[in-house]
């Protein structure tokens, strides 16, 4: 198996994550994250799926995706042509002794402390998935209490955009 | 396919104010819609208001969804055009499900049109509230839930677009009691707004070429027809093509009739239950040329062990199809119909310098169909041979007619023992497998083409699940034939018991044959519904039952045909195996020649 990184343009719909999401489910292909926001264009939205899947079913992952009606565009992101994100807010147990230790932590892997107690601090690291999971095992043993999460974020690198061609055919 | 919809009215300043029902029924006409099928209930009653004020579009009043499903679906495979059947919210709705995943699975351009509770109460579990969109997201081409009347004529056109364009579907509407019944201004779409719709129709013409390449140097080439072929309205391409290829072809249970039976270089249907030379083609062939076909584990066995030295070029509508299941080598994304013009062409060009010898490979085929030809033993037990029946409506009824199956045996003796010539006078539910299907299937053939006769060849099983609908047929005068095979068990499961479970026959007696208590008695349910209805258990009276039925058209006919229910399916591949082990009989495998 290996992880693929789709990014699909959608009509934003009443229901498209179900869509997009049940198909997964009833294909029976893994989806390891997925992260949804509006784009620049009003109406589209972008859908950032990683895909745990051999490269022939990925080539049914894409062609069921592309089935959907309100699937406008697909591409998949390789990571040397895209620039790929993740963001992690840990929420990590510390104390006197502690403290200076997970600061310094911190800046080495240029996370930001957003919240801060007397027991714990909240800090915010992006960066790609390795950077992240580094980060959260260097924070393990002082106890994490709680982490949250995002999808893979993912864009192309260069001075294309997946919408472009969609705009230029339709518009 | 296409819908050519009428054009509009000429555009006056002022559109007319509409209710959304109103935009309902107008989106209809406009669409050039003349028989829907349904059964109202209290979210869809604002539309039925004003469906019965109006005569363009004739209403067929169902006993259930279920039944006003299969009808469309009937209605829609005897002819290409998109059928319509229409639902209240709730568990109206959820009896659609079944017709729904049936088309889809089938591809059958269908749109059903369900209430929906008023849009303020959605999401309360309100009155017969169901999440219908939600609950056909699975098996439906698209969806649509609307809530604002100005929404309708844009979703209607979209909705019959999307059900009969590229792999043609299901899809639903479900319109809230609200739309129905607020006005707003009827205003047509002058185009789709579909950005993320565009099925391919033309191929490439690279891989056209690729393919007329590969058939050129092909020595043992397979023609794999599909159901794909039929809903692209291709068969005369077919003919053309397979002729001037001089390949053998096999027409698969969706694509009966695509192909004439007759035809010297049909080898018959393929699959589980296929001829033998159908079957052992695919695994003797060096190509296989899959048109509208998707490689159905009932066609190919075992896959890994499917037509193990063939290459594959693969034309579909639907990307998805292609290298889903076998990996094809050429594959080609369009509409068939188009695409066996241009390999006709392509590859005529070709041949003109050298035509390919497939004397060796007719000889091989040949041999096998003299061996295996298709037949059935007749029972010992002195009973009716359902085969036989089957065989005789056919050859009585002539292949002008329409015969829907139910799902099991009987539809698998009526896709052998019936020799289809045309397109679309074969109908049944191949994909899903739903039993029950043949009855209303018939009713909706026989709406959309009154001319022809309709049969239903039914089991005794399916029968009872549908038969409702003979009210429906007796009161709009709907002349449908229904033979009922009656086994008195479901038979095909008790085949399968008798050959894989040591014959424990659990729970498969249906106690409807003469042996048993005959609950129910079909003569007298037939009666009921004011059928012409008679029993026939003797050799001797099959013809003249088939002639009385062809004789009675001022009412439905159903024939309570009394056969032996250890009659079995033959040839068969059993489930998981390889097609070479395919058997002709009981215990009987071809001889496989020395490689």
């Amino acid at each position: 198996m290996s992880t693929h990184v789709l990014s699909l343009l959608v009509e934003d719909k009443p229901g498209l994550l179900t869509r997009v999401a049940g198909l997964f489910a009833r294909r029976s292909f893994n989806i390891e994250s997925l992260a949804v926001g509006k784009t620049e264009v009003p109406g589209l939205s972008r859908i950032t799926v990683v895909v745990d899947v051999e490269d022939l079913p990925l080539e049914q992952v894409t062609k069921q995706l592309n089935k959907l009606i309100n699937v406008v565009k697909i591409v998949e992101l390789e990571p040397g042509q895209s620039v790929q994100r993740e963001h992690m807010l840990i929420k990590v147990k510390v104390d006197n002794s502690t403290r200076s230790q997970i600061l310094e932590a911190a800046t080495l892997f240029r996370a930001n402390v957003v919240d801060v107690n007397a027991d714990a601090l909240v800090i915010e690291v992006t960066g790609d998935s390795p950077k992240c999971q580094a980060l959260l095992r260097l924070l393990e043993p002082y106890g994490v209490k709680e982490i949250a999460q995002s999808g893979l974020l993912a864009i192309g690198r260069g001075g294309k955009s997946i919408s472009e061609r969609v705009l230029k055919a339709d518009r | 396919m296409s819908m050519t919809p009428r054009p509009a009215a000429p555009r006056s300043a002022e559109p007319p104010i509409l209710t959304g029902s109103g935009a309902v029924l107008r989106s209809l006409e406009l669409l050039g819609v003349e028989d829907v099928f349904g059964i109202p209930g209290g979210a869809i009653i604002p539309f039925y208001d004003e469906l019965m004020q109006q005569s363009a579009i004739r209403h067929i009043l169902v006993r259930h969804e279920q039944g006003g499903g299969h009808a469309a679906e009937g209605y829609a495979a005897a002819t290409g055009r998109v059928g319509v059947c229409l639902a209240t919210s709730g568990p109206g709705a959820t009896n659609l499900v079944t017709a729904i995943a049936d088309a889809y699975m089938d591809s059958v351009p269908m749109v059903a049109i369900t209430g929906q509770v008023f849009s303020h109460l959605i999401g309360t579990d309100a009155f017969q509230e169901a999440d219908i969109t939600g609950i056909t997201m699975p098996i439906t081409k698209h969806s649509f839930q609307v809530s604002h009347p100005e929404d309708v004529p844009g979703v209607m056109r979209a909705a019959f677009h999307i059900a009969s364009t590229g792999r043609p579907g299901p899809v639903l509407v479900d319109i809230t009691k609200d739309a129905q019944q607020n006005s707003a201004p009827f205003i047509w779409p002058e185009k789709l707004d579909l950005p993320g719709y565009r099925p391919v129709s033309k191929a490439h013409g690279k891989q056209i070429t690729a393919a007329a390449q590969l058939l050129a140097e092909s020595q043992r080439p397979l023609l794999y027809v599909g159901g794909g072929v039929i809903r692209a309205k291709a068969s005369e391409e077919l003919r053309e093509f397979a002729e001037a290829t001089g390949a053998p072809v096999v027409t698969t249970l969706m694509a009966r009739g695509a192909f004439p039976d007759s035809h010297p270089q049909h080898l018959g249907m393929p699959g589980m239950h296929g001829a033998v030379p159908a079957v052992l083609a695919f695994q003797e062939c060096d190509l296989i040329i899959a048109l509208g076909a998707r490689f159905d584990d009932r066609v190919t066995g075992k896959v890994n062990e499917f037509a193990p030295g063939a290459k594959v070029i693969h034309v579909d509508v639907d990307p998805a199809e292609i290298s889903k299941i076998r990996p094809a080598d050429v594959p080609i994304v369009g509409d068939v119909r188009e695409v066996l013009a241009d390999l006709s062409i392509a590859f005529q060009d070709l041949a003109a310098t050298a035509r390919p010898d497939l004397t060796d490979w007719w000889e091989r085929l040949q041999g096998l169909q003299e061996r295996f030809p298709l037949g059935f033993a007749e029972p010992t037990d002195g009973k009716l041979s359902p085969q036989h029946v089957i065989q005789r409506i056919g050859e009585i009824t002539g292949p002008e007619a329409v015969y829907a199956a139910g799902v099991g045996q009987h539809q698998m003796w009526a896709a052998q023992f019936i020799k289809y010539e045309r397109p679309n006078a074969w109908l049944n539910s191949g994909g899903a497998g739903t039993m029950g299907y043949a009855v209303p299937a018939a009713m909706g053939a026989k709406v959309a083409e009154p001319e022809r006769v309709v049969w239903a060849i039914d089991g005794d099983g399916c029968f009872q699940m549908t038969n409702q609908e003979l009210a429906t047929c007796t009161l709009n005068d709907i002349p449908i034939k229904v033979a009922v095979i009656n086994n008195s068990s479901l038979g095909m499961v008790r085949q399968w018991q008798s050959l894989f479970y040591e014959g424990r026959h659990s729970f498969t007696d249906l106690e409807t044959g003469d042996d048993a208590r005959m609950i129910p008695d079909f003569v007298k349910l037939g009666e009921a519904y004011g059928c012409l209805s008679i029993r026939v258990t003797k050799p001797e009276e099959v013809d003249p039952a088939i002639k009385l039925a062809l004789e009675t058209n001022d009412r439905p006919v159903v024939i309570d045909f009394i056969v032996s229910k250890d009659a079995m399916v033959w040839p068969m591949v059993p489930q998981g195996v390889s097609n070479s082990f395919v058997q002709y009989a009981k215990e009987h495998s071809p001889v496989w020649e020395e490689e």
